[in-house]
């Protein structure tokens, strides 16, 4: 067990300093100047310079990199070429809205997808089953952006129950911005929820066909135990494997939800970032969601040997 | 009866009180905006939106540009020019103070001109006080500013953005909490989200109507609509032309298309051949259908150009006459030019919707005439990298919105690689003379060597797109500099 663990801690590691060599390296390759960005088009070459020379991004390549690398060790983000403000700062802000807004999407799916898998599975090639997973099939299909306008026109337009976008800061309390998070993550969760429903209900089928099922169906279990206990347990590694996937996806992959309702998360940030060349912004917030997706996996890990006591008694 | 009498008397009042409500008209304000700002401080940065949140808002200069392109006095109530037209002497307002309470006085408009001018400047538009040769302090409310030659456009160059004074105290960090002397003072600013503005306490001059004025940042043309339509954002003065159809038939919403001071124009590397031929450059001017590609690419809004000069500029002239669409004529130039057979070149195209959906019909009219053009679309740091700075491009589409700006043809290195002495001339000659006939005169001569020369595709004036609540007045129509000029913005009851 603690040399499974160790072994995954390792290889996380190892792979935190991989991608801040390539992350580090393949913004460099961008071509763009930040300096000449900010300045715009009537500025002049030497002004450029003297700007460059204030950023910082006249020293050599590789003094950049540790100075950064450096930097992330000691917590310290630097500070965002455009914005002049520290990294972590933007950082916190940003998270306040992608976290939590990530957290409900998440659980949302979850309270979806687990319970649909579950009764696909049992009612497998019956109508249940059909109409379910059709309609999974479908909210594979229907792109998320389409289904936000859907949800904004019918709730924010018509029945003008929630604001049809913008976050007004939890400072503004926590049912306003609760409510300006519903929709995004409705439209967030529906598409991974389908997904999940999906993952959920052929793992379980593949559990139910083995022949323990058998025996525990034969030994005279009634099947809704057997199906809580035996099979849902075993279909869980697929199940959890996509629910860290998805939710580094939801973290900062929501750009085009966060788009449609103009919220101020981690995604748009780097989107901005990368437009303006803020190139510190995007080298420590991708080394953050690295970091994140790390953390994610090894917990993914850890978890399967919770649900699997095979990985526990083999190291 | 006495119920009946009871029912009537509470009916009564609720009606008075709807009624008392309605007539106090409302002083808040959400404005839609496309982009965020980097920051706040105008005299730092060459992101237009900065001056749509700050311009005549927050800040303010000696001068001012009104809504149609007009100087008009701001900080500095009069002026006089001596008789060689090289001494401006500025009488202040006085009474003026700062948003954070310092006086304002003659000292802190030499500060922020000598700062805006001096040798470690990083003022985007550093060129507009290219001519001062010293600033003097008179007296608390007069200030003296001597150029070294007479500049004709002198006044107007103090109305921009970049020229705004500011005070010592707080100039150091105007990007994050800017303050200034306008009507509007900041109020807060989440990052992403929202920028906030109140009114002053102490503004010296007009009063204004709103009381509060959030610009909330909508990166999304597909968001704006049901932003509006669901009542969160009352005004977009910059909408996505290509979503007018779905709000302009509705009588909540005014949609008001006025002009720009952005030439949209298919830059040409003048120096890259076969460009460097003027019977290539003259042939794609021919080539080019100027009223497919407004109606392709901004929705059959905005006026055509025939020079690099808007349509709505005093200085304007018509040259839209002077290459018609002739596609006969566009191949006959090709011949002449050695190139019946035809050409490849590149076409680079910036995000915009203008630039993509534009670059696409012009590839095809260009096509018609044998020009098979390869489009690459690129970002904009890509852009201003490799076309902008290297000039490593063959032909671009862009839209230059810096207003006035014909002078960017006489620029040593420009990305245009246009180099033509007599045009140059013009151009020095106009930044000396001040008499407005002889200036007119000179800007027509400018506008037609450049057309002549064919030294870009000309194509049409960039429309400024308004869409807002029909009770809202007193926003701009136009566009003569990026701003969103609140001091007269009010609710009608």
């Amino acid at each position: 067990m603690i040399a499974y663990l160790l072994k995954r801690l390792a290889i996380a590691l190892a792979t935190l300093i991989l991608a801040s060599i390539v992350v580090f390296a393949v913004l460099e390759i961008l071509p763009g100047d930040p300096a000449r960005l900010m300045l715009g088009m009537n500025a002049s070459a030497d002004q450029i310079e003297l700007l460059r020379d204030q950023m910082g991004l006249n020293a050599p390549l590789i003094w950049r990199y540790l100075h950064w690398a450096g930097g992330l060790l000691s917590l310290d983000f630097g500070r965002s070429y455009t914005y002049s403000v520290p990294v972590i700062d933007l950082v916190r802000e940003r998270l306040a809205v992608s976290l939590p807004l990530a957290l409900i999407a998440l659980a949302l799916s979850t309270v979806i997808a687990i319970p649909v898998g579950l009764f696909s599975a049992s009612r497998r090639g019956r109508a249940g089953d059909t109409i379910s997973m059709g309609a999974a099939q479908l909210g594979v299909a229907v792109p998320n952006f389409w289904f936000a306008l859907m949800l904004i026109y019918v709730f924010a337009v018509w029945l003008r129950l929630v604001p049809a976008g913008g976050f007004p800061g939890w400072s503004a309390g926590i049912w306003p911005a609760l409510k300006s998070l519903l929709l995004p993550a409705v439209a967030l969760a529906l598409p991974q929820a389908a997904i999940l429903a999906r993952v959920t209900r052929s793992a379980l089928i593949e559990v139910l066909n083995e022949d323990y099922i058998r025996t525990a169906r034969a030994k005279g279990l009634p099947y809704r135990t057997v199906l809580w206990r035996h099979a849902l347990r075993n279909a869980m590694i697929p199940v959890l494997t996509i629910l860290g996937l998805q939710f580094a996806f939801l973290l900062a992959g929501t750009i085009i939800i966060e788009n449609v309702f103009y919220l101020p998360g981690l995604g748009r940030l780097v989107f901005q970032a990368i437009t303006q060349r803020d190139l510190i912004v995007v080298e420590s917030v991708v080394m953050l969601l690295v970091a994140a997706v790390i953390a994610v996996n090894l917990l993914v890990d850890f978890s399967y040997a919770a649900v699997d006591p095979r990985l526990r008694s083999r190291s | 009866m006495k119920l009946w009498k009871t029912i009537l008397a509470a009916a009564v009042l609720t009606l008075a009180a709807a009624g008392t409500s309605a007539f106090a008209a409302r002083t808040d304000l959400v404005i839609g905006i496309p982009l965020e700002p980097p920051h706040l401080d105008p005299t730092a940065g060459a992101a237009a939106a900065i001056r749509e949140v700050t311009y005549a808002n927050v800040f303010e200069g000696l001068t001012r540009i009104g809504p149609n392109s007009e100087v008009l006095p701001d900080l500095a109530e009069s002026w006089t020019v001596s008789d060689d037209g090289k001494v401006y002497t500025f009488k202040l307002h006085t009474g003026v103070k700062f948003h954070d309470g310092a006086d304002f006085s003659a000292d802190d408009v030499k500060f922020s001109l000598d700062r805006a001018r001096a040798e470690n400047s990083l003022n985007a538009q550093k060129q507009l006080f290219a001519a001062i040769d010293k600033v003097e302090v008179v007296d608390p409310a007069t200030v003296k500013i001597t150029l070294t030659h007479p500049q004709g456009g002198f006044l107007y160059n103090m109305g921009w953005g970049d020229a705004v004074i500011v005070s010592p105290k707080s100039a150091d960090t105007n990007k994050e909490k800017p303050v200034g002397t306008g009507p509007f003072k900041f109020d807060s600013w989440a990052k992403g989200s929202s920028i906030t503005l109140v009114k002053s306490d102490h503004y010296w001059g007009a009063p204004v109507f709103l009381e509060k004025v959030e610009f909330r940042i909508v990166p999304d043309a597909a968001a704006a609509v049901p932003a509006l339509l669901s009542g969160d954002i009352q005004a977009f003065p910059f909408f996505d032309p290509d979503s007018v159809a779905q709000v302009k038939d509705d009588p909540r919403f005014k949609v008001v298309v006025g002009a720009t001071e952005g030439e949209t124009i298919l830059s040409i590397n003048n120096k890259q051949p076969p460009f460097d031929k003027l019977q290539v450059r003259q042939a794609i001017s021919y080539a080019l259908d100027r009223k497919a590609i407004i109606d392709g690419a901004s929705a059959g809004l905005g006026l055509p150009i025939g020079s690099h000069m808007s349509p709505t500029n005093k200085y304007y002239v018509d040259l839209t006459g002077r290459y018609p669409h002739d596609v006969a004529k566009a191949k006959e130039l090709l011949k002449e030019a050695g190139l019946e057979n035809g050409f490849k070149a590149t076409l680079k195209l910036p995000p915009p919707s203008y630039a993509r959906l534009g670059g696409e019909i012009i590839a095809s009219e260009l096509r018609d005439v044998g020009i098979n053009l390869e489009i690459i679309p690129v970002e904009w740091a890509q852009w201003l990298d490799q076309v902008f700075t290297k000039k490593d491009y063959d032909l671009t589409i862009v839209s230059h919105t810096e207003p006035n700006d014909i002078d960017i043809y006489s620029r040593k290195d420009y990305y245009f690689n246009y180099d033509n002495p007599t045009f140059n001339k013009v151009i020095a000659d106009l930044d000396v003379t001040t008499d407005e006939a002889k200036r007119k005169e000179l800007y027509a001569e400018a506008q037609k060597i450049l057309a002549d020369d064919a030294v870009v595709g000309f194509l049409y004036e960039l429309p400024k797109v308004g869409v807002w609540d029909a009770k809202l007045q007193g926003l701009w129509e136009n566009a003569p500099i990026p701003a969103n000029d609140l001091t007269k913005v009010k609710w009608s009851e």
